[in-house]
């Protein structure tokens, strides 16, 4: 069953509020992890470490790098789930 | 064949903690290598360290950390007859470590062997000892953490120069006459060896390389069912535990273990602000720590937590003595 991008935002932000303690509202597309949210690459490590709980989707390390804001994940989910 | 009938279950009598009087701080390394105090606290937590002299080695922190467990568990040396050195620092192979130590803290004709399963050691060590009590081979044991990660790190690699320190730490183990008594809750333990590049040292020659990415992704993925399952096995709820003690390997690691196991009022282990990462000895030195602040008092169950290179990992729930 393919999530909407809203119920990946959603979810998205209840992770990035739990480990990094940003509130979910301010989670939204077009931030930028680094520069928007303050969330360094071991926070980043862990976000995707729960985003693979929630959204069944494995983010490796050699992807990580390249997903630099919130829309990137959003759409790498999307597209992972498809594939999958 | 005669068997022993060995003992119902083990228990800790006492801790003990040694930490050399050296503290290097963030500042210092920042003289040295590119790094600053912000950086180092806000990705390993850690503020400052000790780092033993150059003439104090594996076998003397081991010595006055276990001097200090003996002197509190009360127990004679004579009663000691089996004991665990922890360690993947020591210079030499030969003579094993353990020897030494008991013989120089008087302790008489003990079995002893030394033991290594990196930063698990602690917990692979103390369940050795609880089942050698249980099963009749020893009556009491002194199981020791010690570490001179500073003679093994690369002090112009700010990667790991800044994370490793120098210590060790004790526990007496003895045995309980009944399981209610029982101290030391069933080890859950294993290792993940297709992971050995993660962490290793490949000569004398050389110094401690470690991914950290991999291995902060392989602990908070791996680690917290490994937690749960010990708390399982001894019958106790996560949130019925009175703390909660990791090795102390980066505080991020142990605060996203912590919160991956959902019990945010039981306290957890923060040693590593000052006494950085210590390997095997980080356990038994936050709960001699921990002890001596009054901190957890007798009676108290914790959740141990031990993983490092190998990758190995051990847990087991104790009862504070």
């Amino acid at each position: 069953m393919a999530m909407t991008e809203k119920e990946i935002l959603a979810g998205l932000g209840e992770i990035i509020d739990e480990i990094a303690g940003v509130p979910a509202d301010e989670v939204t597309p077009s931030k930028n992890f680094v520069d928007d949210l303050d969330i360094d690459s071991l926070s980043m490590v862990e976000i995707a470490v729960a985003a693979q709980d929630k959204f069944g989707v494995e983010i490796p390390d050699d992807e990580l790098k390249n997903l630099r804001t919130v829309q990137d994940v959003i759409s790498y989910v999307q597209r992972s789930a498809v594939s999958a | 064949m005669h068997l022993p009938a060995g003992a119902p279950g083990a228990r800790i009598l006492a801790f003990g903690g040694y930490q050399p009087a050296n503290v290097v701080t963030n500042d210092d390394l920042a003289a040295s290598v590119d790094t600053s105090d912000e950086w180092i606290r806000s990705r390993v937590g850690i503020a400052s360290r000790r780092i033993a002299g150059p003439d104090e080695s594996v076998a003397d922190m081991a010595v006055a950390a276990g001097g200090k467990a003996l002197a509190a568990s009360g127990l004679p040396t004579a009663d000691i007859d089996l004991v665990i050195v922890a360690t993947c620092t020591q210079e030499a192979q030969i003579p094993n470590t353990s020897a030494t130590v008991a013989h120089r803290l008087g302790i008489s004709g003990p079995g002893a062997y030394d033991l290594n399963a990196a930063c698990a050691g602690f917990c692979y060590a103390l369940a050795s000892a609880s089942d050698a009590v249980r099963a009749g081979s020893a009556q009491a044991a002194l199981v020791i953490g010690t570490e001179k990660l500073s003679s093994w790190v690369d002090w112009t690699d700010r990667s790991t120069c800044i994370i490793f320190a120098d210590g060790a730490g004790a526990a007496v183990v003895t045995a309980a006459d009944s399981p209610d008594e029982a101290g030391i809750g069933p080890v859950v333990w294993g290792s993940a060896g297709e992971h050995a590049d993660k962490i290793f040292v490949s000569g004398r020659e050389s110094f401690i390389f470690q991914e950290g990415q991999s291995v902060f992704r392989w602990a908070t993925t791996a680690l917290a069912p490994v937690a749960r399952a010990a708390c399982q096995r001894a019958g106790i709820e996560p949130s019925d535990l009175a703390a909660f003690v990791p090795h102390q390997a980066n505080l991020r690691i142990v605060e996203a273990i912590a919160r991956q196991l959902r019990v945010p009022h039981v306290r957890v282990a923060d040693d590593i602000v000052e006494a950085g990462n210590t390997s095997s000895a980080s356990i038994p030195l936050a709960l001699a720590r921990m002890t001596e602040k009054g901190h957890l008092g007798a009676g108290a169950p914790v959740l141990v937590l031990g993983f490092g290179a190998g990758l190995t990992y051990a847990a087991q729930v104790i009862i504070m003595p």
